[in-house]
């Protein structure tokens, strides 16, 4: 095993194309528990943290483009934080502080799991994702970039490099239902926003079906919405919770969301 | 491989196989194992350690990571007058029993203090809300921070 | 008449706050636990287990394994230098396994590499074939199943005869008419799950050759003799010539009182000749050792009018896994506080462990006392509510008393304050609500945001509990402590306190040197030798509460030695003189229970007994069935306090993981294997799940103890869950006959 640390992204890039074997690891929040528990032994890690590119965000014209690196906690910080509110929320949810301060969206993307934090509420604000590669840059809405639990599109040769999104300025909340009051992996969560200048519903679910999934509706819908978010997870039985409290509670989580976010 | 550590502002270096965490370099190359490793995967933050000033699990960060970059232990707290404000609040407030969670939840303290020298109860919590304890029902470890805050 | 002799140690005595002896080494990171040993040309032992459950070892292959880089030895049960099996109490369990593994997790073989990447590549290569056998996973069916130990290790030792197979131990105890009658009666099924020590430092050690084929064990333990007790017979050794060191302890909980890689890392190490330490991981930690045995319990209360317990019957099923570990005492402790602390005419309590394929379960903090607690209050609260009588009322009517006999037979002739905990209990003011809005980590699901006050009910919740303290039922049990008093370079007096007791978070180096200060205070100074089997006879295991009293008992008794002999020299020492005295302190001796009726063949089969109250507030969302824990309040029944701040810190931790057994602790298990081992997925409370703890100390002292102390490490845990779960009833008006509970249940899907 080796460990490259590119400090460009076109060397990150040519590196990736030379050897798709090699892992990319950002904040390695996920990554070395796998290393750690002799889950996987890849050929080579391909360390990202040392790549400008990947860093920071910037807003031109209303698009706003948020680098891969950008971690947990920054992604609590104003004025990102009030550009999108629920991903904030959903960033204080996240595992513990010292997971805030290293994991980062681009990680969780790679990751693609079901219970991926900034996911739901990436999917409400209808976020694209950059992939990079010596070949170019292709954007791809997210929803078609999530394709099963732990699988994504990203190719061989592509890096994730970024989050392309125009806030909508609706309101928007995010919640995280789990058996502790911390740390915890989502049994269920739920990102919805109230978008009033296009008189639309959007919620997102994470942790009830093998990918998380955007539901939609127009706001005069308020009132079955609740069971239409319900009917549309595909939640299963696990050792975290049953499918039929997971159905449950996004009633519950919609309810209240609409709630919050109405007025 | 051989990677170079600046710890608790000493240049270090160790030769290490790739797939090290930054805690096992620390612990098992570098002679440095305040450190605690009780999960290996950032649920219990008994690791904690400061890498550029933010807080990480060691546990996490690959060793390879950490080049170039300022990490500090739980043996980097201490100056040269002694006992950092925090280790001794720990001790005076009955904050410590086994002691396996106490050098992550100094670094995590002593880190929180330094960005928000007097916190709520709530912010305490939060803040340590990713640094386990099996010991002590935290209460005295809410103390220790307040008694900290207060010198 | 002389003057009294000039006190020299003013502070640091018995009854004083006094800050731990190891604090700074531990907030420095200077302490070195059993994780943190190194050794010069030091190798890295790893365990391979079994992925099965249950299974016929066919073969095993390691000629994949020995050649791989870096690995110095690669071992298997033939290598096993003396006995095959060990065990506590009974040698039931295999060093290695043989021809069969009964549990998911069980070691197979061992390797030693010179890096822990080689060690796993090797054990990687290590072909076991196993015919997978069916797993033995329900407590009721293992009743009529396969013998899974034919033959039968825990049976010809004085127990009941019970027949069916797989019964580890069955105890009756009847008392009274079983039969009795009451004007009311109320009846329930409960269950608990797998709760797990969850010590934050893992298992681990450093065995070290000492080059003659005797052996130096540093490891983390509760009872260092009687780990040597077990290790020497596996390795053919005599036992002086395996030497345990207690290495820091990284929290014990029970989950220390087995062996865990003791004889692995010895067998390795007297093997390669070079030092070998073993560490295990998270994950393995959870097939490391044992845990809380898991219960069913099906209970009948009868009561009078007036709210008198006229008869109490319980069954209850304990899952003791697949070795016996200590589950013939847990058996018998759950028959023992099966009715609470209250006094009962008339009883039937059958108390029954089995062997099944499931996790090995021994001893944990609460010690069958917890699961019986859980079921009897919730029976309590059903009493009061069909009585119509307030749930605390209820319990003062009932409450033992000094003089009362309990269902064992065994009169109370010591300190038990079950009335005077309760009320004082009951007196502390319990706070209005927090006001609304708050911030989410105020309320229940905390940072998941779930929640501005939609759905919240707030309940209370009150439960009484106690427990024995000390070995019970004629364990002949002791604590021996040596004291040496010498004079150091500058004249000053030192005494060197000696005791292997094990230091496991609890304090106990803080009774050993208080006492002597206490004891012995014309010295200028205590010094605390390391404790290890080397230089004193046994302290006997930090488990039971018994570690403050037995180990005080026995300081207290070298010291008073210590000084007798000093004035017989005349008040002092020349440069170079020394007195070395060893003592060895007994408490008041038990004698078993009857095997048929359950009913004590002498004056006492407990040696004495503490008690706690406590009263729960939680707030429960009721649609999502999440919960915040708001306030708690306690008292607890301490004898005296030797250090007021450590008793109050065991208050707040023991009740801290009675919470975490009632919301989310649980290791989950499919057909005997463990689905959730990490701490990812076995939950244990954080700083936002944990209130703080109001806590009284009653200090009644008990008579036989030296300065009146009880230990205080169980009862928070005993009570604590049955006082959680009452405030969750009170909140939802669910039965919540289960714990840990969960949110679907609480939510009542």
């Amino acid at each position: 095993m080796e460990v490259v640390s590119p400090r460009t992204l076109e060397e990150a890039l040519r590196l990736r194309a030379a050897e798709p074997g090699l892992m990319p690891i950002e904040g390695g929040t996920d990554v070395m528990v796998d290393l750690n528990f002799d889950r996987r032994r890849p050929v080579g890690l391909l360390n990202l943290n040392e790549v400008p590119e990947l860093r920071g965000w910037s807003r031109d014209d209303g698009l706003l483009r948020i680098g891969a690196s950008l971690t947990y906690a920054q992604v609590r910080q104003r004025p990102l934080a009030d550009t999108l509110p629920a991903l904030a929320e959903a960033a204080r949810t996240v595992g513990s502080p010292q997971i805030q301060n290293r994991g980062t969206l681009g990680g969780n993307l790679g990751t693609a799991s079901p219970a991926g934090d900034s996911l739901p509420p990436l999917l409400i604000e209808r976020a694209d994702v950059e992939l990079a590669s010596v070949r170019g840059v292709r954007t791809l809405a997210l929803e078609r970039f999530l394709l099963g639990p732990k699988r994504n599109a990203l190719a061989a040769d592509e890096l994730i490099a970024g989050i392309r999104v125009r806030p909508s300025g609706a309101r928007q909340t995010f919640m995280k239902v789990g058996p502790r009051n911390a740390m915890v992996i989502a049994v269920v969560s739920l990102a919805l926003a109230v978008d009033r200048e296009r008189e639309e519903l959007r919620a997102a679910y994470g942790s009830a079906g093998p990918v998380p999934g955007l539901v939609t509706a127009s706001t005069g819908e308020r009132e079955t919405f609740p069971e239409l978010v319900a009917a549309a997870a595909e939640p299963i039985d696990d050792l975290r919770g049953t499918a039929a409290y997971r159905r449950h509670a996004l009633r519950v989580l919609v309810g209240r969301a609409l709630e919050r976010c109405w007025a | 491989m051989r990677i170079e550590l600046d710890v608790n502002g000493e240049q270090l270096e160790a030769d290490v196989w790739a797939g090290e965490s930054l805690l096992y370099v620390l612990r098992e190359r570098l002679g440095l194992p305040g450190s605690k490793n009780a999960c290996e995967q950032g649920e219990c933050g008994s690791c904690s350690v400061l890498l550029d000033g933010e807080l990480v699990c060691a546990c996490l960060v690959l060793a390879a990571q950490a080049e170039g970059h300022e990490v500090v232990t739980v043996e980097g707290l201490a100056g040269a007058e002694g006992l950092h404000p925090v280790q001794a609040a720990f001790a005076r407030a009955g904050a410590v029993q086994c002691g396996f969670c106490t050098p992550g939840l100094v670094v995590t303290t002593a880190h929180l203090l330094e960005r928000n020298p007097d916190p709520s109860e709530d912010e305490i919590r939060e803040a340590l809300s990713g640094n386990l304890c099996r010991c002590t029902g935290y209460a005295k470890i809410f103390d220790a921070v307040k008694l900290a805050a207060g010198t | 008449m002389s003057a009294p002799p000039a006190r020299k140690l003013q502070l640091g005595r018995v009854g004083e706050t006094v800050q731990r002896v190891d604090a700074i080494p531990k907030v420095t990171g200077e302490f070195a636990f059993s994780s943190d040993l190194f050794a010069a040309g030091m190798l890295w032992g790893h365990t391979v287990r079994s992925p099965h459950a249950h299974a016929r070892i066919v073969s095993i292959d390691i000629s994949q394994a020995v050649p791989m880089p870096g690995v110095q030895a690669v071992l298997t049960h033939e290598d096993v230098p003396g006995a095959k099996h060990y065990g506590l109490e009974f040698p039931d369990q295999p060093v290695l396994a043989i021809d069969r593994v009964r549990y998911f997790g069980e070691p197979v073989a061992l390797v030693a590499a010179e890096h822990p990447e080689q060690a796993r590549r090797a054990a990687s290569r290590i072909a076991v074939e196993y015919e997978p056998l069916e797993p033995i996973v329900d407590a009721e069916r293992a009743l009529a199943q396969e013998e899974l130990h034919p033959n039968r290790p825990t049976s010809g030792h004085g127990y009941r005869e019970d027949p069916r197979p797989n019964v580890v131990r069955t105890m009756v105890v009847r008392h009274g008419d079983p039969d009795a009658e009451g004007d009311v009666s109320v009846s329930g099924v409960y269950e608990l799950g797998i709760q797990d020590q969850a010590f934050l430092g893992p298992e681990s050690g450093l065995a070290i050759p000492d080059g003659e084929g005797g052996i130096d064990i540093y490891v983390a333990t509760q009872w260092l003799h009687v780990d040597r007790d077990q290790v020497a017979p596996c390795l053919d050794l005599e036992p002086e010539r395996v030497r345990i060191h207690l290495a820091g302890v990284g929290g014990a909980f029970g989950g220390r009182e087995d062996l865990s890689m003791q004889i692995h890392g010895a067998m390795l190490a007297l093997r390669t000749n070079r030092p070998v330490k073993i560490v295990y991981n998270r994950q393995e930690s959870f097939v490391g050792h044992i845990h809380r045995h898991p219960a069913r319990i099906w209970a009948e209360h009868r009561a009078d009018r007036d709210g008198k317990l006229k008869c109490v019957r319980m069954r209850i099923l304990l899952d003791g896994g697949a070795y016996a570990s200590s589950s013939t005492a847990v058996t018998s402790n759950a028959a023992s506080f099966a009715c609470g602390p209250y006094a009962v005419e008339n009883a039937l309590l059958e108390s029954t462990c089995v062997y099944t394929n499931n996790p090995p379960c021994g001893a944990m903090r609460g010690f069958g006392a917890v699961q019986t607690c859980f079921a009897g209050e919730a029976q309590m609260d059903k009493l009061a509510a069909a009585l119509g009588v307030d749930p605390v009322e209820l319990r003062l009517r009932n409450a033992l008393a000094p003089g009362d006999t309990l269902p064992t037979g065994q009169k109370l002739t010591g300190s038990l304050p079950v009335a005077e905990v309760i009320r004082r209990c009951a007196a502390i003011p319990v706070p209005e609500p927090d006001g609304l809005p708050r911030d989410a980590i105020r309320l229940p699901g905390g940072s998941g945001n779930v929640t501005r006050g939609e759905g919240v009910r707030r309940g209370v919740g009150f439960a009484v509990g106690f427990k024995n303290i000390g070995y019970s039922e004629g364990f002949d049990d002791y604590t021996a402590a040596r004291v040496r008093l010498f004079t150091d370079r500058s004249g000053g007096l030192v005494a060197e306190v000696h005791c292997a007791a094990a230091e496991v978070g609890q304090g106990v180096s803080n009774v050993l040197v208080q006492v002597a200060r206490t004891e012995l205070d014309i010295v200028d100074d205590v010094l605390l030798a390391p404790h290890t089997t080397a230089t004193v006879d046994s302290a006997g295991s930090a488990s039971a509460s018994r570690m403050t009293w037995m180990s005080s008992g026995a300081v207290r008794l070298a010291c008073a030695a210590v000084r007798e002999e000093l004035d017989r020299r005349g008040g002092s020492l020349d440069p170079g003189e020394e007195i070395d005295i060893e003592r060895i302190y007994r408490h008041p001796r038990t004698t078993p229970l009857d095997p048929e009726t359950g009913q004590v063949t002498g004056e006492r089969a407990h040696v004495a007994f503490a008690c706690a109250a406590m009263r729960v507030v939680a707030e429960v969302d009721t649609e999502l069935g999440l919960v915040r824990v708001a306030w708690i309040g306690t008292a607890q029944d301490v004898g005296k306090a030797l250090n007021p701040q450590a008793v109050h810190g065991q208050i707040e931790g023991g009740t801290a993981q009675g919470v975490g057994l009632a919301l989310m602790e649980e290791i989950q298990t499919e057909d005997g294997l463990i689905t959730n081992a990490s701490f990812t997925d076995y939950l244990i409370p954080t700083a936002l799940d944990m209130p703080r703890v109001v806590a009284e100390l009653v200090e009644d002292a008990e008579p036989d103890a030296p300065y009146g102390v009880k230990g205080v490490g169980e009862p928070p845990t005993v009570v604590s869950t049955a006082a959680v779960v009452a405030a969750l009833r009170a909140a939802t008006g669910r039965e919540l006959a289960r714990v840990p509970v969960r949110p679907e249940h609480l939510a009542g899907l």
